[in-house]
């Protein structure tokens, strides 16, 4: 469990990185390394120079912008599940985010390369998608951004092409007064990697119609994906005959069947979890408009 | 590569190849064997340490990443040599412990908790444990001496109970017929006994 020998270097800004990192393909890029690290120890992974970004304070932060929630890279997973910021703003994240490996691994692990690792299980990817996240990638010809969709490609796969390094996912903030969330997951123990995930994110009116709802699903195929609900809208909460608009929904789903667990099952129990993540997801959007209104009252 | 680590409280330098991970520089290096290698690749929890006070897995970072951290082993735990920590303690006192191999990162994890909250539920607990691994104790006792260990936390500086008297209430003992109750009055704070005042 050793890994191969490497060089080590630590640039002193993100355009340094990406230089070294374009100068030779061997190269690299490591921050928290949770998943990197094992991958060198098991010589699954090899690599002639590691260059590391975790301490460019540059990559580092959450802070919104508009609509958005921007979440640099080297931020740790742990930063994120502590952020009132993120809460506010993106309650699913939040909520999926103690799902996301162990509290040691959270206190290293950054969001950033949870992305960038691109698992099929994995819940920030999944939440990345499920909202429509947008990967901000820095390369020595400067900065771009792509979608969630086009980001993640398969297991471990992503469009990252060589010098390309992911510096930031910026998750789009729904403005709507009643948004609610909800994030299930199951997995042979407690964060483990999951057989089957679903994020669920809905916003309702006023008479609890839904007029906005997505559904992502992780752990099934070989990447996460959202699956199109949107004929929940215009239903209301409570009565929406989710079974169907889910399982209609989940035909897009190409499930795999692993030593754990089997095709038949991931694709029975994400219907399952996409429908009750959906339920609770409007439980949870009549209850927050419940709050805001005695907080309403108590400001009068 | 040169790299200078502070663990626990002390600076050291130490020479060591960047594919070195921060557990084998612990162990080798510095010559700090209390943190064990198990898994090392990140599963097992047995090479916990605290870096800035949050448990984080040794074997998944290189020590030539670990400068300018604060470095905390078990072996950095105890107050002084040859006395223990209050969770090592209450680990003793609960038989947290058979074999001993993962009890230096279940000490450690629970002690970062234990800094956060001295009343953490169980579910917060098993949560915060949840990335090491026991194949002895069942985990029911390393719940139960991080829960005794917060206990004795709590306790450690509040006055001592008189009738009843919570911490917060005046201390008045209604039956006391002069200022200063007698009886009681020498009783060692229950946190300082060698055993809690358990049997």
């Amino acid at each position: 469990m050793k890994p191969a020998p490497f060089e080590y270097v630590r640039p002193d800004s993100v355009a340094q990185a990406c230089e070294m990192l374009a100068a030779d393909e061997d190269a690299r890029i490591i921050a928290g390394g949770q998943t990197l690290v094992p991958m060198l120890a098991m010589r699954l992974a090899r690599a002639a120079k590691l260059i590391d970004i975790y301490r460019l304070p540059e990559l580092n932060g959450i802070r919104v912008e508009g609509d958005v929630l921007v979440i640099g890279a080297t931020t740790r997973q742990v930063q994120v599940e502590r952020s009132a910021l993120a809460m506010q703003s993106t309650p699913l994240l939040s909520k999926a985010l103690p799902w996301v490996g162990h509290p040691p691994t959270r206190n290293r692990g950054t969001v950033g390369g949870s992305v960038a690792n691109a698992d099929p299980s994995a819940e920030i990817p999944l939440v990345a998608v499920t909202l429509g996240a947008e990967i901000e990638i820095t390369n020595p010809d400067g900065v771009t951004s792509m979608p969630a969709d086009d980001f993640f490609i398969g297991p471990m796969l992503t469009s990252v092409m060589p010098g390309d390094c992911v510096t930031a996912v910026r998750f789009p903030i729904w403005r709507h007064a009643r948004v609610g969330t909800a994030f299930h997951e199951v997995s042979a123990r407690k964060s483990d990697f999951a057989f089957v995930a679903a994020a669920a994110q809905v916003a309702l009116d006023e008479d609890g119609k839904c007029i906005a709802a997505a559904l992502g699903i992780g752990g099934v195929g070989d990447r996460a994906l959202r699956l199109d609900v949107a004929k929940l809208v215009g239903e209301t909460a409570g009565t929406a005959r989710l079974k169907d608009i889910v399982a209609e929904a989940a035909a897009v789903l190409e499930p795999s069947s692993d030593l754990h667990v089997s095709a038949a099952y991931r694709m029975r129990v994400a219907v399952a979890f996409g429908v009750r993540a959906l339920e609770d997801a409007m439980t949870d959007a009549c209850s927050a408009a419940t709050q805001s209104n005695r907080g309403a009252k108590q400001w009068r | 590569m040169e790299v200078t680590l502070k663990v626990n409280g002390r600076l050291c330098s130490a020479d060591v190849e960047p594919r070195k991970t921060l557990l084998d520089a612990i162990r080798e290096d510095l010559a700090l064997p209390g943190s064990h290698a198990g898994c090392e690749h990140g599963v097992c929890g047995a090479c916990t340490v605290l870096l800035d006070g949050e448990p984080v897995r040794s074997c998944l970072m290189f020590a030539v990443q670990a400068d300018g951290y604060e470095i905390t082993t078990i072996e950095g735990l105890a107050p002084a040599p040859g006395e223990l920590n209050v969770v090592q303690d209450a680990f003793c006192e609960t038989h947290g412990l058979q074999c001993g191999y993962c009890t230096p990162g279940m000490i450690l994890t629970g002690h970062a908790l234990l800094q956060r909250t001295t009343e953490p539920t169980r579910e917060e607990i098993v949560e915060a444990i949840s990335g090491n691994i026991c194949r002895c104790t069942g985990y029911g006792q390393i719940v139960e001496a991080i829960e005794f260990a917060g206990e004795r936390l709590r306790k450690a500086n509040a006055p001592r109970d008189l009738k009843g008297a919570g911490a917060n209430q005046p201390q008045v003992d209604p039956s006391a017929e002069t200022d200063a109750p007698q009886e009681g009055v020498l009783k060692a704070a229950e946190a300082d006994t060698p055993h809690g005042d358990r049997p």
